[in-house]
């Protein structure tokens, strides 16, 4: 690992400040991310700038929603009581997410700017243009089964590993950056993390000391119908190939309107516009669900090894939205 | 000092010793672990914890009274000062800033407890608590812990009285090589103060109900203790341990072996 200087922050004005004036500083928060890409070499900051201990660990209801404390523990999010009842279904992604250890370790503003899993981006010696621009995506003609089937570029395929994420971006949450002029600004959740293009290495469009201070979600009426289902490789302990947050707000019978995200299957969060479009008004019936996946899926385009997330895609929609539909938050 | 190791000098000699110490004390814990299963018939579980507590003593002592060999100068890059509390003893260390909570208590503190699995948050061996939560100490910055109160496993224990969550793990077999039970244990009795928290799961089935304190079914207790693995596959008998603490219901660890085998085929 690349030696560092540490430097504590009580401020968040400070620590802000701190890492604008070194273009190799970063913030280091609970670290569960960050420092196990410093181990492997693949960040290298010259200073880590220790947010750990501001005081934006609130959670708390506002006129609007609520707002979430970007240093808040993952753990003490999912658990909130306010979380729990109006949100339940971001309660279950954060829970669908790594282990106990690391849920009481990781940060809601270090989750979503957490880096993506994937394996060539992992690994120094072979090439990557996330991690070294220009050079190349070995995940194109190489072994691709977890990456993208919507919005990648042939410049890289990673997808976006961050559970809670997804239902953020299902619940139109807002992102609260604290710049380094000392100015806040609001990043709207769909316009916080980047597809690649050509510029694979931004992951989000948070400007270099730039800090995230909270997170919003709007008041809704999904909390009875909603629901987040994870389908990976194991039932527990291992990152999402689909997932899906379902939520929906049924009125007489009828959806009056249905909120779709899914995981693991882009380099963002990915909205599922034309399937929350399809159920509008319908009945919340196994066809309807079909038909919206349907309408979804038909976008997508596999790569070599990764076809199989279209079907599987399909299949987590429709039982998502089944569980929403029963009530099962 | 009762054991005799008090007035050894720091540095090389010491870490000599240490090393010889800890060698004899796996010898015996390999004979022993060769000779466990034969003993589990036999002896009566009072007679087995007797044994296993005086290893645990040792252990215990010997990390604990052991001198803080200090690393080379020229290895330090960026020293930072951090003190804390580590099972209960204030602790003050100068160290290099990129040294991990774990590298701290095994190679500053001596506290060999805490296990170096991967090294990268994925398997629990190095889970020790901050504050009374479980996280991992291979992936926390020792710079980060000031002022905090760190539980390590050999903390869990008060002399000879073992943490009831240990007797369970020894009564119930829940171990065979033993690398990776002291992230077990520890995570488990964090585990028991969460669901006493009401704190839930991926698994529980209603988060919108309100909860006082959770009853944890043996799914509930897998997905919760999904961070700690066990290539020696001692699952069923961890989760056996745990459920006994958590239920306060004892158990015959024998009874749940399948004695005889009807209708076998192959
Ligand atoms: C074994 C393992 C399994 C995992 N499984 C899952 C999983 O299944 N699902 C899942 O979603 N996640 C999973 N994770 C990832 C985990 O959720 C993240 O590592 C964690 O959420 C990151 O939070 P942190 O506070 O530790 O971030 P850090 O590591 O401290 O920081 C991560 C990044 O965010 C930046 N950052 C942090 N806070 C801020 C802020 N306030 N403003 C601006 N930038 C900031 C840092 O500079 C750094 O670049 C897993 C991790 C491990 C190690
Ligand atoms: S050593 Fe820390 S999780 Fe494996
Ligand atoms: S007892 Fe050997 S790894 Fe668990």
């Amino acid at each position: 690992m690349r030696a560092f200087k540490f430097t504590p922050s009580s401020e968040p004005e400070a620590a802000v400040k701190a890492v604008k004036a070194n273009s190799e500083a970063k913030f280091i928060a609970g670290g569960t991310n960050l420092i196990d890409l410093m181990k492997e070499g693949i960040e290298g900051p010259s200073e880590l700038v220790d947010i750990s201990r501001l005081n934006l660990t609130q959670i708390r209801s506002t006129s609007t929603g609520i707002s979430i404390g970007s240093l808040a523990k993952n753990s003490d999010t999912a658990n909130h009581p306010l979380v729990r009842r109006d949100f339940p279904m971001l309660t279950q992604a954060i829970l669908s997410g790594a282990t106990a250890q690391i849920r009481n370790m990781a940060t809601n503003g270090g989750n979503i700017a957490q880096r993506t899993r994937c394996p060539y981006f992992y690994e120094v010696s072979v090439n990557c243009n996330k991690r070294r621009p220009g050079s190349g995506c070995s995940s194109l003609e190489g072994y691709n089964r977890n990456h993208s089937i919507f919005g990648f570029s042939d410049k890289c395929a990673a997808v976006n590993p961050s559970d809670m994420s997804v239902a953020l971006a299902a619940l139109d949450a807002s992102v609260n950056v604290l710049g380094a002029d000392g100015k806040t600004r609001v990043i709207k959740f769909n316009d916080f993390h980047r597809l690649p293009g050509d510029t694979p290495q931004r992951d989000n469009n948070l400007e270099h000391g730039e800090l995230i201070t909270s997170i919003e979600i709007p008041k809704s009426n999904f909390a009875p119908h909603s629901y987040y289902l994870k389908v990976g490789d194991r039932a527990s302990h291992s990152f999402a190939l689909v997932s899906v947050a379902a939520a929906l707000e049924l009125d007489g019978g009828k959806i009056k309107q249905a909120r779709i995200a899914m995981g693991g299957v882009a380099p963002k969060p990915w909205r599922a516009y034309a399937a929350e479009k399809f159920l509008a008004g319908k009945t919340p019936s196994e066809e309807n669900f079909s038909a919206a996946a349907d309408s979804e899926m038909k976008a997508a385009i596999p790569l070599e090894h990764n076809g199989f997330k279209i079907e599987l895609g399909k299949r987590a929609i429709v039982l998502a939205l089944k569980r929403a539909a029963a009530g099962n938050a | 000092m009762t054991n005799g190791i008090d007035d050894r000098e720091p540095g090389t000699e010491a870490e000599l010793q240490l090393q010889a110490d800890e060698e004899i004390l796996l010898d015996e814990l390999g004979i022993f672990g060769e000779s466990r299963r034969k003993f589990l018939g036999k002896v009566a579980a009072a007679g087995l914890g007797a044994l296993v507590l005086e290893i645990v003593a040792e252990q215990k002592a010997l990390a604990f009274d052991a001198a803080e060999p200090s690393l080379s100068p020229l290895t330090v890059e960026n020293p930072v000062t951090v003190s804390f509390s580590v099972n209960g003893m204030k602790k003050s260390i100068e160290l290099d800033s990129r040294m991990t909570l774990l590298d701290a208590l095994r190679e500053r503190l001596a506290l060999t407890g805490s296990k170096k699995g991967c090294d990268h948050g994925q398997c629990g061996a190095c889970t020790v608590m901050i504050d009374g939560r479980r996280v991992l100490a291979c992936l926390t910055l020792t710079a980060q812990c000031e002022g905090r109160e760190i539980t390590t496993i050999e903390g869990l224990s008060h002399g000879a009285d073992l943490h009831p969550m240990q007797t369970a793990f020894i009564k119930h077999d829940g171990f065979q090589c033993g690398f990776c039970t002291p992230g077990q244990i520890c995570s488990a009795v964090a585990l028991m103060q969460e669901a006493k928290n009401g704190e839930l799961s991926y698994v529980t089935a209603d988060v919108r109900q309100k909860t006082a304190t959770i009853k944890l079914s043996d799914d509930e207790i897998r997905e919760r203790m999904s961070g700690n693995l066990c290539r020696c596959g001692a699952y069923p008998n961890i989760v056996a341990a745990i459920r006994e603490v958590h239920t306060g219901k004892a158990t015959d660890p024998m009874a749940e072996l399948p004695l005889e085998v009807e209708n076998a085929s192959v």
